[in-house]
């Protein structure tokens, strides 16, 4: 073979993040000792990141398929049927070990990334969402890094012209050294017109299409396979850089040559770049692969195999394309000014085959890059359950209505309207609900049919006790669908942990997905996408376990629901049942400064019967039982009654029914399967009778009104005050006053 | 009306133009593609809308201005053709020398999107005769860079020839720095030339035509050109 490239040792291995047993694993599938090119192709698709060597075993149990499911975890996007010939298209992933590199380009690479994963199976994108897990707001750091994510995500998002519409913001100094930036994009297709990714046919020319391919994000999937130590900055180079502009040319041209038929397979080139993306679509397809890496557009002379074959350079396709409409398809691409070139065919020999300068640098068996990557079955231990903490024996430190606003003014519970803002959140015309509500509602060209998103997890929940955790992400991603009048259909999951060579950090890995399977089989609410980032963890620290759900709903935009007040006079029901539980409730955290306890836990059959009263109660477009809803959750129901308050300038009158249970627990205990509804004076007895017949648990909170929250025995609470402390802890945080 | 929108490579609002121009017109605007040279025959409306156009990457508008299809709008402006230049569009025309003055970075430095109050100060023109002078409307802005700055010979003479059609103002139409977003002089929110055939502004009416996006006020702007049209046939 070739003499210029470095000599293979297991040392160089070992530099390229491959364990002993896995370097030996390479030695004997091919026979010898791999080339330079080849260690780094195998570095590439055996990391964490390509391989889910960790995690595959336990996703296996996770998806099963409702009639509605096109196509399940294993491409580049999940893909679901909505009726009239449409299907949603959506995936969320992360790109947390860049965005804590280099904030704005890892950030807006990741949306960027899930962009592609999108529009690569046919899909316009219609929407992004966001859920953003950042340090302690007195850490240094997390100011800049909020603000380089966000405008990173605006700056991407913004250009190529999608709405971002939701996601969630939290802090915690558990994400000191790991910050998450967990990316979901939403696209629409015609069902019968989904691309994939496996290649068919033998001699199909391979084309790559979009940017030139550089020296950056070399290594970025192995990188983002490994812990930070106190280099972490030096790991800068392996951040990728995003165009944006590039991005949405590739979209239109795609969509273009896809609609004129053109397309054999598809495949992005993300993580671990030309490598993962001819080998995902070689091996899938049973077919071989030769590239010649001569004929790839170069952003600068003198690049290696090895470099161009690791790049993750952005904006960036693999196609196979049809041999008669390769002219077509060409025309189609110099029209929108991007690079298209031939760079290899297909074969019948199953072997992956690299060539540069005439050379051969690769030749490796297809298959078994992919197939026999190795698989862990890593040891796990289980979490110990924490003691239920009985709300009497905490003392209440502050009175209620002092709780309420100090809480409301946290920086997990305060308006995100600072971060929201930057997105551009009602481009394309069909934002039927913007951000700060339950869910996004987003309709489906002229509609009545329109999608509901959200994004959730409870990491506090996850990391006391990771079943009922992640049981509970699920749950409340449901709700919040239910709660604006939407049928969840299905989601996708963002699984950020630790390390998983930590016995404990395997455990919470294991305790989540089994509590996922359980919450969407009994929501039917189906996996379709993933995606698992593993080793968020810093000098042996991990950050808490947060598999973040996305998830989308059904709806009629027509008759969706919002929580705000709608009038005065109108009665306050409560829905579902309430014990007080204040186990890793954010009352806890922030007014009494304790993480302590078992979290709430989840009755899944009884969130599947009020979600359907919910939505029965929102009813259709001409009758409906109800003028808002909202569900209760961080910061428990005081803390809901005033975001509905907030959202309509309308106060409230309310009283405790249940005063058996102490007066903090009620109001800011975190029990699940909640949601508060106002309804019409005239319709309340029917109502009552209504929700009395589901026997889910029913409570007269109050009536609107007024322009203070009034909360019987406390001092009333003017509604714009509240909102001055609810808008203004994060505009002042980031001015640098906080 | 028969309108012709413009798309430039990164232009990404031409689908929320092009809906609410059919929805109100009742026509389908024919797309025009930046490389061509010239309109479609009969073109009664040119809309730039916004976007991106080549990312932004040199000074907004800046490349786009020099397209070829850019000669071809300036001769329909100069023969008192109507044109609308929105968000990154109101940039272009600044660019192209078809408006004055220049939209610079936001003056919080960041890119906003919200809802925001326009006042509307005349209502004898082509784009504002669905108003009443006076009334206040709101309608979306989604910009990075929307504050228009002139020289104040320039803006003394946009002032003075009545040319500011659109201010940014409280709910109530008061002029004041907390209700301007983008520190735009003079809150100056969108202008009209010279001849008052060419309007550029920064927010987006296009977004809020239909009752389900939860406000019409942009409405007035388009009927107000059909009605324009109408007239004139």
């Amino acid at each position: 073979m070739i003499s210029n490239e470095p000599v293979v040792t297991p040392e160089l291995a070992a530099e390229h993040g491959l364990k002993p047993d896995e370097y030996e694993r390479i030695v004997k599938l091919i026979g010898r000792v791999p080339t330079f090119t080849e260690l780094g192709i195998f570095s590439a698709m055996w990391n964490e990141h390509c391989s889910y060597k960790s995690s595959r075993i336990h996703l296996r149990t996770l998806p099963f398929k409702t009639p509605l499911v096109i196509q399940g975890p294993g491409e580049n996007a999940g893909v679901v049927d909505i009726g009239d010939g449409l299907a949603v298209v959506f995936k969320m992933e992360s790109h947390n070990h860049p965005s804590f590199i280099e904030p704005y380009q890892g950030a807006a690479t990741g949306v960027g990334g899930i962009l592609r994963d999108v529009f690569t199976m046919g899909a316009r994108p219609i929407a992004c969402l966001n859920a953003l897990s950042f340090g302690d707001p007195k850490n240094p750091r997390t100011r800049a890094l909020v603000a380089g994510v966000v405008a990173g995500i605006g700056g991407y998002g913004n250009s190529f012209g999608v709405p971002t519409v939701g996601g969630e913001v939290r802090f915690h100094r558990r994400y000191d050294g790991n910050i998450l930036v967990n990316a979901m994009a939403v696209g629409l297709a015609e069902k019968d017109q989904i691309f994939y990714s496996a290649a068919s046919g033998v001699g199909m020319p391979i084309v790559y299409l979009g940017s030139k391919t550089g020296r950056d994000g070399i290594h970025g999937a192995t990188m983002a396979s490994a812990e930070f130590g106190a280099d972490a900055e030096e790991k800068r180079p392996t951040v990728q850089v995003g165009d944006p502009f590039s991005e949405k040319l590739l979209l239109e041209a795609c969509l273009e040559i896809m609609a004129k038929g053109c397309v054999i397979a598809i495949q992005d080139m993300g993580a671990a770049g030309l490598t993962c993306s001819a080998v995902e679509m070689g091996a899938k397809g049973d077919l071989g692969v030769t590239l010649d890496l001569d004929k790839v557009p170069c952003r600068e002379s003198g690049m290696s195999a090895y470099e161009m074959m690791l790049s993750e350079s952005q904006e960036r396709m693999l196609m196979v394309l049809k041999p008669e409409k390769e002219q077509e398809a060409e025309e189609i691409f110099r029209k929108w000014g991007l690079d298209f070139a031939i760079v290899g065919e297909t074969t019948p020999t199953k072997r992956f085959l690299v060539r540069h300068g005439g050379a051969v640098m690769a030749d490796l068996p297809i298959k078994e890059l992919g197939d026999q990557a190795p698989l862990y079955e890593r040891p796990y231990v289980e979490h110990a359950k924490l003691p239920i903490i009985d709300a009497v024996s905490i003392k209440p430190p502050m009175r209620i209505a002092d709780a309420l606003e100090k809480l409301i003014g946290s920086p997990d519970l305060c308006s995100k309207r600072w971060v929201w803002e930057q997105y551009d959140h009602v481009i394309l015309g069909n934002t039927v609900q913007r951000p700060g509500g339950d869910a996004a509602v987003v309709r489906i060209n002229e509609g009545p049919k329109a999608l509901a998103l959200t994004s959730d997890v409870t990491p506090r929940y996850c990391e006391a006790d990771p079943y009922e955790g992640g049981k509970q992400a699920v749950a409340e991603a449901c709700r919040n669908l239910s709660a604006v009048g939407a049928t969840p259909i299905a989601c996708t999951d963002n699984l950020n942990f630790g390390n998983p060579e930590r016995p404990e950090i395997m455990g919470q890995l294991v305790g989540c997905i089994r509590g996922i399977a359980e919450a969407t089989r009994a929501l039917g609410c189906p996996v379709v996408s993933g995606n698992v980032s593993l080793y968020n963890e810093t000098n042996g620290r991990a950050i808490p376990p947060t598999p973040t759900i996305g998830a989308v709903g059904v709806t009629d935009f027509r008759n969706t629901m919002t929580l705000a007040f709608k009038a005065e006079g109108e009665a306050i029901l409560l829905l579902g049942k309430t014990r007080g539980w204040l186990g890793q409730s954010l009352y806890l955290r922030e007014i009494c400064g304790r993480e302590e306890g078992a979290p709430p836990p989840v009755d899944l059959r009884a969130e599947e019967n009020l979600g359907a009263l919910v939505r029965y109660l929102i009813g259709s477009v001409d009758r409906s039982y109800v003028t808002a809803v909202h569900d209760v959750s961080d910061g428990g129901l005081l803390v809901a009654l005033a975001e509905m308050a907030m959202a309509s300038d309308i106060g409230a009158v309310l009283v405790e029914p249940q005063p058996e249970i102490p007066a903090h627990a009620f109001w800011f205990g975190e029990d699940q399967g909640r949601y508060v509804i106002t309804v019409r004076p005239s319709l309340v007895d029917e109502v009552v009778r209504v929700i009395e017949n589901a026997h889910v648990g029913l409570h007269r909170l109050g009536t609107t009104g007024g322009r203070v929250l009034a909360v019987a025995g406390e001092r009333p609470l003017p509604v714009h005050e509240l909102k001055r402390r609810f808008e203004g802890w994060l505009p002042a945080y980031m001015a640098g006053h906080e | 009306m028969k309108s012709a929108v413009l798309v430039f490579p990164g232009i990404n609002r031409e689908r929320d133009m092009a809906r609410a121009l059919h929805l109100i017109s009742g026509r389908e605007p024919a797309m025009v593609w930046h490389a061509d040279t010239a309109l479609p025959a009969g073109t009664d409306l040119v809309v730039i809308p916004g976007g991106f156009s080549y990312g932004d990457y040199l000074r907004c508008g800046a490349i786009a201005a020099r397209a070829p299809i850019m000669d071809a709008v300036r001769g329909f402006a100069q023969s008192g053709g109507l044109v609308l230049a929105v968000c990154n569009g109101f940039q272009i025309a600044c660019e192209a020398g078809l408006l004055p003055g220049v939209l610079m970075r936001n003056s919080q430095l960041r890119f906003i999107c919200r809802d925001v109050y326009l006042r509307v100060e005349r209502s004898d023109t082509p784009f504002t005769r669905g108003y009443n002078a006076g009334q206040v409307i709101r309608v979306p802005v989604a910009h990075g860079e929307g504050n228009y700055i002139a020289d104040g010979q320039t803006i003394a003479r946009l002032e003075g020839e009545g040319r500011v059609l659109f201010r940014y103002s409280s709910p109530d139409g008061m002029i004041d720095p907390n209700w301007n977003h983008n520190g735009a002089m003079n809150a100056i929110a969108g202008i009209i030339n010279e001849r008052g055939n060419v309007l550029g502004m920064m927010p987006h009416p296009e977004n809020h035509v239909e009752p389900s996006m939860g406000c019409t006020d942009g409405r007035g702007l388009f009927a107000g050109l059909v009605d324009h049209f109408k007239l004139a046939a």
